[in-house]
């Protein structure tokens, strides 16, 4: 009975485009699209008392001290600084370019791409607080220090092949970081100001 | 000039909109792979602080997050406006963190286990001492891959 000829009629399709607007919108808001950033640290493995006899060593010279109290007022090897000095406070001490007698000793290692360079490789940037700092004035110092680092890492890869750390591959990166390792020490806080 | 006047029988011929469904499609497919579904109810408020050596946090499924800030609002109430440290879905103590850590550890895979890092969104306004307690239990849980969460300064 049937007729061969009979065409299947077209499903109608007009409103894809409305569930496809339904998921669509779901998705748009549920989406985060914010990328997390942030400064990244590495923390030190639980102190135990070998480690302690180790610390005692460090000389003098060697540390830098850079001090927060309860008012957010920043310290820095002694003395009272604003923020904005202290990157290139830290800069100075990392590098130490006139191999001053207060700021830290320099070796001579092997470093490949460079051969023999004279590095502070004992400094230490040690970072202390207070329990009533805030932590915005810890993140900026933070923030500063690691800072110093990159700026000196850069100015470092640009004399040497005209780019920027972050664009040198991973030996050029690793040599770079053996010149500039990035030492800073998050001692633990001391509690100055709450107490009275 | 005949050709301009209007004799009112021409129609707009209608859109051909076949092609909608297949342009709403993409953006579609695009916004499914961005999306990444918050998992935590928020229970603290907080507003991260800024800096400028900022570095991407990479591999979502390595990292752990520990908020610390005020209750909201609807808390406020009850518990006041002193820093609170959020785990997952609950308020926490100090010394929850640490089995936290290692619960979370042992849920990843181990391959993956080294690489996991902790990252500690932390109001601005905080105050350093609950921050150090937290850096504390981490060491302590070894976790030492830490990442203090902040935005780019413009």
């Amino acid at each position: 009975m049937a007729k061969g000829n009979r065409k299947v009629p077209d499903i109608n399709s007009s409103s894809t485009a409305d569930i496809a607007f339904l998921l669509l919108i779901f998705f748009l808001i549920t989406t985060s699209m914010d990328t997390d950033r942030g400064l990244a640290r590495r923390l030190p493995p639980p102190p135990d008392k070998e480690q302690k006899d180790q610390s005692d060593k460090v000389k003098q010279r060697n540390v830098l001290e850079v001090f927060l109290n309860k008012d957010d007022q920043l310290m820095c090897g002694g003395e009272y600084i604003t923020i904005g000095q202290l990157r290139d406070k830290a800069k100075e001490f990392i590098d130490n370019p006139n191999n001053d007698e207060t700021k830290p000793e320099k070796h001579s290692i092997q470093v490949p791409f460079f051969g023999n360079v004279m590095v502070t490789e004992k400094h230490v940037i040690s970072l202390r607080c207070d329990r009533g700092t805030s932590y915005k004035a810890y993140i900026a110092v933070q923030n500063d220090l690691v800072g110093a680092y990159n700026d000196l890492r850069d100015k470092l890869a640009q004399e040497k092949w005209g780019k920027n750390y972050l664009d040198l591959n991973e030996d050029q990166q690793k040599a770079i970081r053996e010149i500039y390792p990035q030492k800073i020490s998050e001692a633990e806080p001391k509690k100055y100001g709450e107490k009275k | 000039m005949g050709k301009f006047s209007k004799t009112g029988k021409r129609e707009m011929p209608a859109l051909n909109t076949s092609s909608l469904p297949d342009l709403i499609f993409t953006l579609l497919f695009f916004f499914m792979i961005v999306t990444t579904m918050r998992e935590v109810t928020l229970k603290v408020e907080f507003k991260v602080p800024q800096a400028t050596e900022l570095e991407k946090l990479e591999k979502k499924s390595l990292v752990t997050f520990i908020y610390v800030g005020k209750p909201t609002a609807e808390f406020r109430a009850k518990l006041g406006d002193e820093s609170r440290i959020q785990l997952n879905d609950s308020y926490a103590e100090v010394a929850e963190i640490q089995d936290y850590i290692i619960g979370e550890r042992a849920s990843m895979k181990e391959e993956d286990q080294p690489q996991m890092t902790v990252s500690l969104k932390v109001d601005k306004d905080t105050k350093m001492g609950i921050v150090t307690d937290i850096k504390e239990a981490l060491r302590k849980a070894y976790a030492l891959k830490i990442n203090y969460s902040a935005q780019l300064r413009q």
